[in-house]
């Protein structure tokens, strides 16, 4: 087990064995995270998982013609150019079969993808009967190698992330376009190809660098999963990109972290389950499009609309008995209003337990009958009248009225403004009957009948 | 002769299409396209359902390669004339769920002035705010687009047209599936933009509303069947021989809207 003050410096970039390779896994993840977020609302996710298999054959192939020439045939650049050229060929290759044949986007990225990564092996294995290719160790592109990053990676990767950052920065506002509606960015003539092939270059800039670290089978993951888990907490394509590069770079750290000090637990996978730990909590607790918020939402409306069903229930029913504030008579007995709707006992006693502790009806009784107090019979007089200006709307209204109501609006004044509420009174009056609070519905609906 | 008509030179025609033809996957789905509109109208172009009213607007706006022909706006190539057309695609052509609220869909308007690197001014904003609330949708300005109606998504793009402060504007089926607060206030804005010289091509599928809202109409079916002042084209006739068999669904109604003017 690890010493705390070793976890200590592991994090905080102390240890100089580890710092490097922290560093760079954490500049690849914000370079994933802001290219990823681009990618995701492009849709162009799996043409990513397309581009990172497809590098493989180019790695081999590099190999195999770097050492025949006579050179280095470990020379990161090389390596890494041709990991990118097979790369884009893949895409190019998908695109071909998309555009060409009838064979539609995703079975022509799994033709490719499989292909692709299949010839990568095969080459890969054909170094390993080579004379020189015995150390080869080419097959740490596959799951990655983080711990043997040294500082020409380093190099590239600051390099990348350079690039990658200052493009988002200087054509966020052309990617927007060109990801929202690409039809619409080419009528106003931006060069939408050229757009899109400088955005696919810098993706395959991040994924080729990060092939080391996570893999190629691995760094889609690290691409999509920082995306996706900032989508739920903002409706901002600036501040989701942001906030994509944060979780990806912190998934980058805290990953290398954590695999630093426990061995062998290799890198790419525990950045990878970082991130998607991110991605889970997000998914769950995420403000903008959590589960959470999603369901709390839902269960609060339920509730008002709950309150609002108990309060125009008792009205109606005190209405029919011909009930007005002077004659204060504002009992309903239980069975009555349980006959009102189709609730059940136990959503109705909810419901009246919660207008109990608001002080709008008293405390349940014996005679198991409901009693408005004042306010209560205000308040449930209130919300009868909103619902029939609303009802009133619909009739007097009902081309333009689908959009406008808001029946949960406690105001209708809110929504209508003064003068229209002031029309639809008037014409309410001629429902009022003698002595009532509220005039009648004029489009009496009783559901649960 | 529509030319004569109107009495005005070829060159100041907001649109002139001659013998064009456009194919997809060796299939023509426009063809022998000849149609020249005069300046200030309110164009329909009608037609059944693959007769190529889209593929003739985007045909226009150079989305789309020709087999043949060519398309002037104000006489010149789409490509110098682009900065006096506005289009609006159909509204299904994007995704609604994009991170982006309605003012920064409007302000998308202004990107083909703006130039590269520079980003959303001020005065875009206020220009997409302005627009917003020409289709009032003022207080939804800074609201998701997701959130949005689809009948508020359809004037989001509207306003986004509007920004683009054209001549000459191309509508794709903009009363689509719209409520009819937003089929209103559409109308409005049409006679609007029409009173300040613009020129307006609406692809329409309503054909009861044809004659209410649009002064010349192109009856479309892969060729032009008729084009002209509505008046004068939206017949019997030419309906039939543009729906054909299908116009038995609808004689009635087409009769209605015909003895009706």
């Amino acid at each position: 087990m690890p010493e705390l003050a070793d976890i200590w410096n592991v994090l905080f970039l102390r240890d100089y064995n580890t710092r490097l390779v922290v560093i760079c896994t954490m500049l690849l993840g914000c370079a994933c995270g802001l290219m990823g977020g681009f990618l995701l609302l492009r849709k162009r996710s799996l043409m990513g998982d397309t581009l990172s298999h497809a590098t493989l054959p180019g790695v081999g192939l590099s190999f195999i013609l770097a050492v025949a020439l006579g050179g280095d045939g470990k020379s990161l650049p090389i390596l890494l150019g041709g990991a990118a050229i097979t790369g884009v060929i893949g895409c190019a290759a998908v695109l071909f079969i998309r555009e060409q044949t009838r064979i539609k986007d995703d079975a022509a990225m799994g033709i490719v993808l499989s292909v692709f990564f299949g010839a990568g092996i095969a080459i890969l294995g054909v170094i390993q009967t080579m004379p020189e290719g015995s150390a080869a160790g080419l097959e740490s592109f596959i799951y990655g190698k983080t711990a043997s990053m040294v500082m020409s990676d380093f190099q590239i990767l600051v390099f990348v992330t350079i690039c990658v950052i200052t493009c988002s920065l200087l054509l966020f506002k052309e990617f927007r376009l060109l990801c929202f509606d690409e039809t619409f960015a080419a009528a106003l003539g931006w060069p939408v190809k050229f757009l899109d092939i400088l955005l696919l270059a810098l993706i395959t800039a991040v994924t080729v660098t990060g092939l080391q670290a996570v893999g190629l089978i691995l760094i889609i993951a690290f691409l999509i999963t920082p995306a996706a888990a900032a989508r739920f907490w903002t409706n901002q394509l600036d501040r989701m990109l942001v906030l994509s590069a944060l979780i990806g770079g912190a998934s980058g750290w805290l990953g290398a972290s954590l695999s630093a000090f426990i061995p062998r637990l290799p890198a790419g996978a525990v950045i990878v389950l970082v991130a998607a730990l991110f991605f889970v909590v997000s998914m769950l607790i995420g403000t903008e499009r959590g589960v959470m918020f999603r369901f709390l939402r839902q269960s609060q409306l339920k509730k008002r609309m709950g309150r609002q069903h108990l309060l125009r229930a008792l009205y109606e029913i005190l209405e029919g008995g011909r009930v007005t504030e002077e004659l204060n008579i504002r009992t309903v007995p239980f069975r009555q209003i349980r006959g009102r709707r189709t609730w059940s006992d136990t959503q109705l006693r909810d419901y009246i337990r919660r207008a109990y502790n608001e002080g709008l009806v008293e405390a349940p009784n014996k005679v198991d009958s409901i009693l408005l107090t004042k306010t209560g019979l205000a308040e449930a007089a209130q919300v009868t009248r909103n619902h029939r200006l609303w009802e009133m709307y619909l009739i007097e209204y009902a081309d333009v009225a689908t959009s406008r109501v808001d029946r949960d609006a406690d105001m209708v004044e809110h929504v209508l403004g003064e003068k229209m509420v002031t029309r639809l009174e008037n014409k309410l009056q001629a429902y009022r009957s003698a002595g009532s609070l509220v005039p009648q519905s004029p489009h009496p609906i009783h559901p649960g009948d | 002769m529509q030319i004569e008509q109107t009495g005005i030179s070829s060159k100041s025609l907001p649109l002139k299409i001659r013998d064009l033809t456009v194919a997809y996957h060796r299939k023509p789905v426009i063809w022998d396209i000849d149609l020249s509109i005069p300046e200030g109208k309110l164009v329909s172009i009608v037609g059944p359902n693959g007769a190529g009213k889209s593929t003739l607007i985007k045909a226009c706006l150079d989305l789309i390669p020709r087999s043949s022909g060519e398309v002037s706006i104000y006489g010149q190539s789409y490509k110098k004339a682009r900065k006096r057309v506005g289009y609006v695609p159909q509204r299904e052509s994007v995704d609604w769920d994009f991170p982006v609220s309605a003012l920064d869909v409007v302000a998308m308007g202004t990107y083909g002035k703006l130039g590269w690197f520079r980003r959303v001014s001020k005065r875009s904003k206020a220009l997409a705010m302005e627009a917003l609330e020409r289709v009032g949708l003022a207080d939804y300005a800074h609201r998701q687009i997701s959130q949005l109606s689809g009948g508020q998504q359809q004037r989001t793009f509207l306003a986004r047209a509007l920004v683009q402060d054209a001549d000459i504007y191309f509508m794709d089926e903009p009363f689509a599936a719209v409520d009819a607060a937003t089929e209103r206030a559409i109308v409005e804005l049409l006679k609007e933009l029409q009173k300040r010289g613009k020129t307006v091509l609406v692809v329409h599928h309503d054909l009861a509303t044809v004659t209410q809202y649009f002064d010349w109409t192109v009856l479309l079916n892969m060729r032009v069947v008729a084009a002209g002042p509505t008046d004068e084209v939206f017949t019997q006739e030419n309906l039939r021989r543009t729906y054909g068999g299908k116009l038995t669904l609808f004689t009635q109604a087409a009769n209605e809207v015909v003895q009706s003017r």
